[in-house]
Formats: structure tokens, sequence, C-alpha cells
């Protein structure tokens, strides 16, 4: 009976055209409605910080460099998982990331909570060369980081991302690019406002070891490096 | 326009056929076969039961929780507490650790060694290589000579506060630069300090003076390390950067400060504990 009320459908193009609007939206409604209700649902830690300008500038080059095509930053809620990368990763952990990278592929290893695993010369190293340290790597090597860091549109990306709900703050818009380059220079004068603007976790240093010069390197190394380090939640939610 | 066709049957298949005719073409009407219908009507009624049964309807701040009140981040913690719970009769062993009954303990060395490897391939290869074989920069862990001290206790010391790492009490060694020289005495000293290993520098040569004056202090008299400020032999075969006059003088020019993490915070204690027994086993080739 269905089946013979489907087949004269099949038949009015109209009528399809209208059945298959409202089958279709029904999928749509379905993935899309649970959105809607997305700020009560993701709870955003109370110590969450946002990135700062220079490890923003490393998203994006991680992003256009497709680091994400290979590399995970999602730990999932399996028992081998946590064992080997340390608690799995909370929704409000990236309640700040637009868009995140979670990612669902790994050629390599997961990178939620790579933040403080290795060094700053490790990860350039690596980055130059993976083969250089990890003789059987298939990562491809990226020596073009080395090139300066293009901090012009920072200000605007930040302006954007509080548009979307981050907090940062006039200051934090206005002093971006300056902000950038004193991250990675721990002696200069702004290097203190960093950590006022941004927390006291912050880390300044040099990440491509070379003080004089702010490159693409400084900006993915000190990425990397905030990796699972902008909120304690995970871990403390673990140790209950 | 539908029903008023007269039914025409395909005298090969016996289906019917769609009654339509493109230009002398017509189009068979086959119908859908029946057992995947079933599997399409199985399919939204087991959807039906996982509603009822799992996490499904979202409610706003909350979702329906279903019937079993399955929750994977809790899964996935019972299930991590199972491994620990299988680990946990070895595993405690190291913790505290006396190392000298560890190492006896052949039976419990089967058991804790491949565990180590893999700990030590998942947190350490990426630096002192697969094997502990090192590298430029990552001292060997697989020889009988160290900056700090081989056995245990110290390595797992090393491990737990790191080297000139991000730690309250982490090991620091320093290698100052020693750009103030001229060029002239950098390039003579690492020329000298480079044929120490051989046995063959001139002990009245003026860089064998430079060396008393300015290496002597942290080096030791005879260039053999300290171990209590991790300045390395430069007498012996392992190098962290090279024993090469170029890599010297590079070294006398910019300084060294390896940075070894910390991995208390990483790793438990029975597992930093673990992880040393592991590398001063590397040396004897056992594991
Ligand atoms: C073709 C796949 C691929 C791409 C693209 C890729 N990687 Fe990797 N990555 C790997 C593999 C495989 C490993 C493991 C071997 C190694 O350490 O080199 C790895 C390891 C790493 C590690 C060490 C992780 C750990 O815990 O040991 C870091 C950090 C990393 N990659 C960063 C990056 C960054 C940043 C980019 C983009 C600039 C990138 N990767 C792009 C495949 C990839
Ligand atoms: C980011 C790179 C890196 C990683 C990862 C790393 N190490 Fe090290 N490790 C070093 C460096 C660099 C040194 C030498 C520091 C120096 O130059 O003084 C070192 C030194 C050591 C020493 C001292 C050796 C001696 O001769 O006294 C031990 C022991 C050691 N590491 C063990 C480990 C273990 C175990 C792990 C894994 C849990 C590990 N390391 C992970 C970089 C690393
Ligand atoms: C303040 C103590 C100190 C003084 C003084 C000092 N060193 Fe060092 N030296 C170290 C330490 C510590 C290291 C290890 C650096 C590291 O771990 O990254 C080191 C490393 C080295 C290395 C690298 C060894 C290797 O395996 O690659 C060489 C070569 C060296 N020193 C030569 C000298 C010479 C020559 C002088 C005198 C001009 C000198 N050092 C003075 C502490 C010192």
């Amino acid at each position: 009976m269905p089946l013979r009320l489907h087949y004269n459908l099949e038949k009015l193009s109209m009528g399809l055209v209208v059945g298959i609007i409202v089958a279709a939206s029904i999928g749509g409604i379905v993935e899309i409605a649970p959105l809607f209700t997305i700020d009560e649902t993701v709870a955003v830690p109370e110590d969450l910080r946002p990135h700062t300008p220079l490890e923003l500038a490393g998203r994006e080059i991680y992003m256009r460099e497709g680091c994400y095509a290979c590399h995970s930053q999602m730990i999932r809620s399996l028992a081998d998982e946590i064992d080997r990368y340390g608690p799995y990763s909370r929704a409000g952990e990236s309640a700040f990331d637009h868009p995140m990278l979670w990612g669902s592929k790994r050629t390599g290893p997961d990178l939620a909570r790579v933040g403080g695993k290795y060094t700053d010369a490790w990860h350039v190293r690596h980055l130059i060369d993976p083969r250089a340290v990890v003789p059987a790597s298939i990562m491809p090597s990226y020596p073009w980081l080395t090139r300066p860091l293009e901090t012009g549109l920072l200000g605007e990306q930040l302006a954007t991302l509080a548009r979307l709900g981050v907090p940062y703050d006039a200051d934090m818009v206005g002093q971006a690019a300056a902000d950038a380059l004193s991250q990675s220079r721990p002696d200069s004068a702004g290097a203190p406002d960093v950590q006022a603007r941004y927390g006291e976790g912050v880390a300044l240093r040099a990440f491509d070891g070379d003080p004089s010069r702010l490159t693409e390197m400084d900006a993915v190394v000190a990425y990397l490096q905030s990796l699972g380090t902008l909120t304690n939640v995970a871990h403390a939610e673990a140790r209950q | 326009m539908s029903g008023e066709h007269p039914r025409e049957v395909d005298p090969v298949t016996g289906y019917d056929t769609t009654g339509h005719d493109w230009n002398g073409i017509r189009e068979l009407n086959t119908p859908f076969p029946r057992f995947v219908l079933w599997i399409l009507a199985a399919t939204v009624v087991y959807s039906v039961v996982a509603w009822i049964l799992l996490p499904a309807w979202p409610t706003g701040r909350d979702y329906t929780r279903g019937l079993l009140g399955l929750d994977q981040g809790a899964a996935a913690v019972a299930g991590l507490q199972a491994l620990d719970g299988e680990r946990q009769g070895w595993l405690d062993h190291f913790d505290p650790a006396d190392f000298a009954a560890l190492s006896a303990d052949t039976a419990l060395l089967d058991v804790a060694m491949p565990a180590a490897a893999r700990l030590f391939g998942d947190n350490c290869a990426a630096c002192h290589g697969a094997g502990g074989v090192g590298g430029p920069g990552f001292p060997v862990l697989a020889d009988a000579t160290w900056l700090w001290g081989g056995d245990p206790e110290t390595v797992a010391e090393t491990i737990r506060v790191g080297i000139n790492a991000d730690h309250p009490d982490t090991r620091v060694a320093q290698m100052p630069t020693f750009e103030w020289l001229t060029r002239d005495e950098r390039l003579a000293l690492a020329d000298w300090v480079a044929t120490l290993r051989e046995g063959t520098a001139a002990a009245d040569a003026p860089a064998a003076t430079l060396f008393a004056d300015n290496c002597a202090a942290c080096h030791g008299e005879a260039a053999e390390g300290n171990m209590m400020n991790g300045a390395p032999s430069l007498i012996d075969r392992a190098v962290i950067y090279g024993q090469d006059p170029a890599t010297i003088a590079e070294t006398l020019r910019h300084g060294r400060q390896g940075v070894m993490p910390t991995w208390s915070g990483r790793l438990s204690e029975a597992e930093i504990n673990l992880l040393a027994l592991y590398v001063t086993r590397l040396g004897e080739g056992g594991q």
C-alpha cells in the first residue's frame, strides 16, 4: 500500500519535489536544531584563555599548511587514547576556536595536548625536516616557515573573533601586532603586557631560538606549545 | 495519466514496464528487492529502540539519557581504570621503587620492559631516537656514559625534573658563550678540545692554558666532566652536539643549553621509575 502511494507520487513532479523537501528538511532539522542551544550545552571553562595573537597567527599557518589533514586535535573518549594522550578532549576546551580543528583523520599523532611535551628546539628541527629527529617519519618538511611573519592583519582577525564571542577586548585588538612581536622577545618592554593581557601561563620565548626575528616558525611553535594548556578543565575533571 | 495505460509485461524478465515509450525504447519497472525493504524497515525499528535505550534527543540544555544510562566519557574512564587494574599487579612495584629488587625479578621485567618500551616510544623516542640511540643535540641513552648519572634513582630524578626545564627543581646545565675570546683563540681551543678524546692534546699548548683558566671549573681539570653540573666529559666518545672542531667552535661561540622536558606532570611516578629502569638497562643490551 505505501509502495503504491510512492509509485503514484513519483509520477507527479511537483508532488515529488514537495516530498523530497519535506524528507530532506527533517534530516536537516535533526542535525541543525541542537546547534541553536549550543551556548547552553557547551560550558565555557572559567579558566579558558583565548590564544595570544602570536599563537593565533600560528593557528592560521597550521590551517594554511593543512596540518589538520594528518593531525587531529581531539582525544577521543576511549580508554587507550586517554592512556596515551591524557584526559579526553572536552567540548569547552575549543569554545574559542573558530573554526575548531578537531579533525578525524590521523596520519600522525593527536596534538590536542602536545604543548610542553617537546622543546621549542625540537619543534623547529622537526618542522624544518622531520627526518632529522624522527628518521622514519613520513611528515612533510616545512623549511619555508623560517620566513618573516606577516602581522598586519592580526588586529582585524582578533576583532572578527571578538564578534564571534571570543573575549578579546579593545586593548588586545589594538595591540595585536605589537603583542605578537613582544611574545617572541622575552626581554622586550612589551613582554610583561602580553602576560598582563593573556595570563601568567603565556610563554614568552624566542620560539625559533632567535629573538632578533619574528618568523612563521615562532608563530607555529608558540601555537603548538599552547595546545592543551589554555584551560585545566579536562585535567581537573579527570581527577574527580 | 497513471493506471490508464494497459499493463505491458516484458516477455524476457516478466516484469512490468513503466508504460512510457522513448523513441521506441521502453523502461522496465523492476520492483525494489523485498529483502532490502525489510532491512530498511529493520533500521527504522532499530532507530526507535535506540532512541529509547541510548542518549538521543536534545532537549535544550539537556538531552534524553536513554534507559541504559550509557555515558561515553564515563565508559572510557572505566575502561582506563580496568586497564590500570590489569597493570597494577606489576606497576605497583614501581612506586615506591626498589630498583635492586626490581632488576632481579625477571618475571616482573618480562611484563614491565615491553610496556616501558611502548612508553618510551610514545614519549621519548622523538628526541632520543628509537631505543635511545640519540642524535645531534639529544644524548644517547643506550650507552654507559651519563651527564647526570646512570643509576636508576638519578635517571628517575632527571626524567622527573628535566634539564633546564619548566620545573621548580629542574637540573640546570649551562654552557656559557665564549664569544668574548677572540675568534682565533676559540678556533685553537676547539681544535685542541677535539683532540682530547684521542689523547693527543699537547699539555703545553696555549689552548691548554685557556682550558685550565676557563673550562676546567666545570668540565674538570682533565676534561673528565662533572655530574654535579651536567658538564659532559670531553675525553670520551659520547657527545651531545658533536666533538669535531667546527661543532665545538659553534658551541664556544653561542653556548649551549639543551632542554630535556620535565615529565612529572605527564607521567605517573610509577611510569617514571619504570622508564628509569628501562633506560639504565638499554646500555646493558637488556631490552
Ligand atoms: C602527511 C601527514 C602529515 C602532515 C601534513 C603533517 N604531519 Fe605532523 N606528523 C606526521 C607523522 C606521521 C608524525 C609522527 C612522526 C614524527 O614525529 O615525525 C607527525 C608528528 C608530528 C608532531 C609530533 C607529535 C608527537 O606527539 O610526537 C608534531 C608536533 C607535528 N607532527 C606537527 C605538525 C605540524 C605543525 C604540521 C603542519 C605544518 C604537520 N605536523 C603536518 C604526519 C604529518
Ligand atoms: C624534547 C626532546 C626530549 C624528549 C621528548 C625527551 N628528552 Fe631526555 N633529554 C633531552 C635532551 C636535549 C637532553 C640533554 C640535555 C642537555 O643537553 O643537558 C636529555 C637528557 C636526558 C637524560 C640524561 C642523560 C644523562 O646522560 O644523564 C635522560 C636520562 C633522559 N633524557 C631520559 C628521557 C626519557 C626517559 C624521556 C621520555 C620520558 C626523555 N628523555 C624525553 C631531550 C629530550
Ligand atoms: C659554567 C660551566 C661551564 C663552563 C665554564 C664551560 N662549560 Fe662546556 N659545557 C657545560 C655544560 C653544562 C655543557 C652541556 C650543555 C648542554 O647540556 O646543553 C657543556 C657542553 C660543552 C661542549 C659540548 C659537548 C658535547 O658533547 O657536544 C663542549 C665542546 C664544551 N662544553 C666545551 C667547553 C670549553 C672548551 C669550555 C671552556 C672554554 C667550556 N666548555 C666551559 C658547562 C660549562
